[in-house]
């Protein structure tokens, strides 16, 4: 059957990615029908109404779904199609209280032309009585007039009558609602390269997140993934290379704030494993497939210094005695770190998914790009793990991709021959070795000192 | 840190990864709390396959509680509610606030506090 899937106009690379992923997690067979990124209309194939149900219950980039109705690039049209697809139905509905909503994609309806559109479908001969508050019975009729973006983008021309018209038989309303209960502002402890909910919550998804499974996020900072995957049942665990980053710094933890916080907050206690200091690079994870998800936002280097375990210099710091204790046993000992290249912890991260997630298991990654990768990207690809998506957050002069993955079963390899194949510069430092960072700041350099210019 | 994660990590040190000896690590002075938590049997019947079962009966041993049984549950034993009530305890419930952790390899300490334990390495193990 067909079904109508309004989706949130925003985040567009992220929106198929994540049905198909929902899909997958809550195991209901899914088929995109017509999809366009310049609109929130997505007609896809489902099984059944129960199934539609099952797949919008936790789709974050969606607002509703409909069983599809009909469909024209006009009213006469769409009325014929409702006629051919419905005409057999009309009686099933015959005395359920019932009401008509009309949404506009920009474009809008005068109230008594919104009624005279509404009244156009008495020939259905639905005799249900009106009910606005919680109807049993709810049609949507859904209208999409041509976009700023299409005018800007696609050289589109403005029309008055809307473009494309839609009827659907309401089903359900998508979990777009956890956005503002996970919103940061509203949330206990966060810092300020905290994940926004929205994206966070997509992420989870996209890892297909689970009651029952096991989650890892080996960059936890202030936890936004944790939180999210757990809000979709699974138990997650994190790692960082800085503890204060997940506990508090002093004066918070002092006010009891960290990412247990954030759990206790949001009632998720029961989902939370454990946090815990280490470097990926020197994780304490056994080799083993022990995780069913991993969700990560590895440092930049811009905000946050990548930075692993070791010298600078490479030259070990041979331990000493302090009053009868060794060195790095005393308490308050910060082990030396050093600056780390970006593409390095890419494939650092890669293999540690492939010896860690159980088969079919996912990695979700993200990863920041300037903007002269912007039109050919190579990802970093591994063999046994397959790309299911890369999907694109695009801000003035930078962009960041989320790279969901696939541990693939053993026996089975991908094809990597397209896979990225940068590799850092040489050198010791941080902008040395980091590419983006460089790249970044000298970008804001050139920003502010055309800024001081003009101002002068 | 919860033994579930116990039971997962072992010793940072890349050489002590492939000796038999690293794993479990092994409680010194540990400090337990106990936190009761929704029980979640799906959880732990998901788990229980990736649990390295000789671990887990050292280190139950180590922090006093009972033996477990010879042998991993398995089959309709993943389905009797006191096994998988008494594994959620252990697994879930149990933490170790304050204490150490030592490699059977290196000898080296990981010490734990306030609930977190610390795998960072000083520069001449990494």
């Amino acid at each position: 059957m067909e079904y109508m899937i309004r989706l949130a106009q925003c985040h567009e690379t992220f929106r198929v990615p994540e049905l198909q992923s929902v899909a997958t997690a809550v195991g209901v067979d899914l088929e995109i029908v017509s999809y366009d990124e310049f609109s929130p209309y997505c007609i896809v194939k489902l099984q059944n109404d129960e199934a539609a149900r099952a797949l919008i219950s936790r789709t974050i980039l969606a607002k509703d779904i409909s069983e599809l109705w009909g469909q024209g690039t006009n009213y006469d049209e769409l009325h014929a199609d409702v006629r051919k697809r419905t005409s057999h139905l009309w009686a099933d509905y015959h005395g359920i209280p019932l009401a008509f909503a009309l949404y506009g994609f920009c474009g809008k309806r005068s109230q008594d032309k919104r009624l005279e559109i509404i009244r156009s479908f008495a020939y259905m001969g639905l005799t249900g009585p009106i009910q606005l508050k919680n109807p049993p019975l709810q049609f949507i009729v859904m209208e999409k007039y041509v976009s700023d973006s299409e005018v800007n983008i696609l050289g589109a021309s403005r029309t008055k009558e809307p473009r494309q018209v839609f009827l659907g038989r309401f089903i359900a309303k998508s979990c777009r609602d956890a956005i503002d209960k996970y919103d940061l502002k509203k949330r206990q402890y966060i810092s300020t390269t905290s994940m926004d909910a929205e994206l966070s919550l997509v992420t989870a998804n996209m890892a297909l997140a689970a009651p029952g499974k096991v989650f890892f996020d080996p960059f936890v900072g202030t936890g936004s993934f944790m939180v999210t995957a757990s809000h979709f049942g699974a138990l997650t665990l994190g790692s960082d290379i800085d503890p204060r980053s997940f506990r508090g710094k002093d004066e918070e933890k002092e006010k009891g704030k960290n990412i247990k916080a954030n759990f206790k907050q949001y009632d998720i206690e029961s989902k939370f494993l454990d946090a815990f200091t280490s470097d990926l690079t020197n994780t304490p994870l056994r080799n083993a497939q022990l995780l069913d998800g991993i969700v990560c936002d590895p440092p930049y280097g811009v905000r946050e210094g990548l930075r692993v375990l070791g010298t600078r210099d490479g030259k070990v710091i041979e331990p000493v005695m302090i009053d009868g204790v060794l060195n790095y046993y005393r308490p308050g000992y910060i082990p030396p770190k050093r600056p780390y290249g970006f593409e390095a912890l890419q494939r650092d991260v890669l293999d540690f998914a492939v010896r860690s997630l159980v088969p079919n298991g996912r990695l979700a990654m993200w990863m920041p790009t300037s903007n002269d990768e912007a039109v050919e990207f190579p990802v970093p690809m591994h063999p046994n793990l397959e790309v299911v998506a890369v999907s694109v957050q695009y801000f003035g002069n930078w962009a960041r991709r989320l790279m969901t993955y696939r541990r693939l079963p053993d026996g089975e390899v991908s094809d990597i021959s397209k896979g990225r194949s940068k590799a850092d510069e040489r050198g010791i430092s941080a902008d040395e070795l980091n590419r983006f960072r460089r790249k970044f700041f000298a970008r804001n350099y050139e920003i502010t000192s055309e800024a001081k210019k003009a101002a002068q | 840190m919860k033994v579930i994660t116990a039971n997962f990590v072992t010793c940072s040190v890349k050489e002590c990864k492939t000796s038999p000896n690293s794993f479990p690590l092994h409680f010194h002075d540990a400090e337990l709390e106990m936190q009761e938590l929704d029980f979640q049997p799906e959880f732990i019947r998901n788990v229980i396959p990736r649990i390295d079962w000789e671990g887990l009966r050292v280190t139950a041993n180590e922090l006093g509680f009972p033996s477990l049984p010879e042998t991993k549950p398995e089959g309709e034993a993943l389905y009797d509610e006191q096994t998988l009530k008494d594994l959620h305890r252990l697994l879930l419930e149990t933490q170790v606030m304050e204490g150490r952790l030592i490699c059977g390899n290196c000898s080296h300490e990981y010490v734990i506090k306030e609930g977190i334990a610390n795998f960072l390495l000083p520069s001449h193990l990494v």
